[in-house]
């Protein structure tokens, strides 16, 4: 299908998108590989679209000290082959590979995928793994999120109307830390029947669930347990997942331990 | 704020100007404005692959992108990059190895395993694998297009 008739705006600064995506019927595009194919489809039908691609201010990895900022543009394929990431942040490194495609990779931002929180995908769960915080943007300035604030509902985020994602900041992973990355779909850059990012340092685990709820979620009761077995009886406690076309609760939940099994012994291992 | 807008872009090597409607779709322009009709239109939600271009050296999905977008950028397509030569030597393999039946897929698939290619001389199979995996073939169910990939990696084509 083709999308609807929408006009459409590039703000040349970010004042200026903040201006526009105040209007009514806005809606901001950034790389596109969700919202074209909605409106494609015609499930959505925006009376304007504003192209923030051209805001450079939003794009780029930062390290400063122990804080690594990704800005909002920051496309798929250029946190694939950051350095700064795959020294800082190898949760981050391992999980984009498992986002879509290259060609889709190339276009696909963070800030984008945050802002949509699709429940089957990577960068949620990363962020919640990870304690990041996101950075909105709005009339009054700069606010500041913690991840596990962020996601509130099905597609739905503490982004209130007005605010773009601008940033995403993580702390800097510890050489001891430990992250595992792990996602089962149907094939190669499908979305997720049920994915885990999860690290370990420090005595704690952060263990996060995608496509297992209707966002992506903490696991804080498993992750507490001692030992194996008790961590994937735990898990029964934090998930209840809603079944999918072809996969029932259970199935899914099964899954989700399946996944913690194969995670934990590196979550275990000192480094 | 206009729902249509004057865009100039680069395809193929030659500069276009044109009146562009806003929710029109890269390949939907390249197809019905400029007669490119060798990017093809499959799914049109970036599942396919069949759209894949190259715009500003990156392959990108043809129907995730509105033509506006592409105001300023190098835009590349499969005829471009056939007479161009680019793409002989995949071209060449994929016939020779019976990589394609209908050939809708072909044109992204050629433009995906040249993407590769110059990322990555070496790739092995589990490499070509992923890396093709976001293009859709329902002829040859792949094992032919990767062979071919794997022959121009072996320089036996």
């Amino acid at each position: 299908m083709k999308a609807a008739s929408f006009a459409y705006a590039k703000p040349r600064s970010l004042a200026q998108a903040l201006e526009l995506i105040a209007r009514p019927g806005a809606k901001a595009l950034a790389g596109g590989q969700s919202l074209i194919p909605s409106l494609n489809m015609r499930l959505s039908s925006p009376e304007l679209l504003v192209d923030i691609t051209g805001l450079d201010e939003l794009r780029g990895i930062r390290l400063d000290k122990d804080v690594v900022r990704i800005g909002a543009l920051t496309t798929h394929a250029e946190i694939e082959k950051s350095e700064v990431v795959k020294k800082h942040l190898p949760l981050l490194a391992q999980a984009v590979p498992h986002i879509a495609h290259p060609a889709i990779r190339n276009r696909g931002t963070i800030g984008g995928s945050l802002a949509l929180a699709d429940p089957a995908a990577e960068y949620p769960a990363c962020v919640l793994a990870l304690d990041a915080t996101i950075v909105a943007t709005g009339p009054k300035g700069e606010r500041k999120i913690k991840a596990s604030d962020f996601f509130k509902s099905l597609f739905e985020t503490a982004l209130q109307e007005g605010e773009l994602l601008t940033a995403v900041e993580f702390r800097a992973q510890k050489k001891d830390e430990r992250s595992a990355f792990l996602e089962l779909a149907r094939r190669h850059g499908d979305y997720a029947i049920v994915g885990l990012a999860a690290t370990a340092g420090n005595g704690t685990k952060r263990l996060a669930y995608f496509g297992a709820a209707d966002r992506a979620v903490l696991a804080p009761h498993a992750a507490q347990a001692k030992d194996l077995a008790s961590a994937k009886a735990a898990l029964a406690k934090d998930l209840q997942p809603p079944a999918d076309l072809y996969h029932s609760s259970e199935t899914k939940l099964h899954l989700a331990r399946v996944l913690l099994e194969r995670a934990w012994t590196t979550l275990s291992t000192p480094r | 704020m206009d729902d249509a807008l004057d865009t100039t872009l680069t395809v193929n090597g030659t500069q276009v100007t044109r009146r562009i409607p806003a929710r029109m779709n890269l390949v939907d322009f390249l197809r019905d404005e400029l007669g490119l009709t060798g990017s093809h239109v499959g799914c049109e939600h970036g599942v396919c692959g069949a759209c894949t271009v190259r715009v500003d050296g990156a392959i990108v999905r043809g129907c995730l992108m509105l033509a506006v977008q592409a105001n300023g950028c190098k835009v590349e397509t499969i005829e471009g990059l056939s007479d161009s030569g680019e793409l002989a030597k995949l071209q060449k393999a994929f016939h020779e190895r019976n990589a394609l039946q209908c050939g809708f897929c072909t044109p992204g698939m050629l433009l995906a395993a040249r993407d590769l290619l110059q990322h990555n001389p070496k790739p092995d199979r589990e490499q070509i694998r992923a890396h093709i995996s976001g293009n859709y073939c329902r002829c040859t169910g792949y094992q032919a297009i990767v062979d071919a990939i794997e022959e121009v990696v072996n320089g036996k084509s």
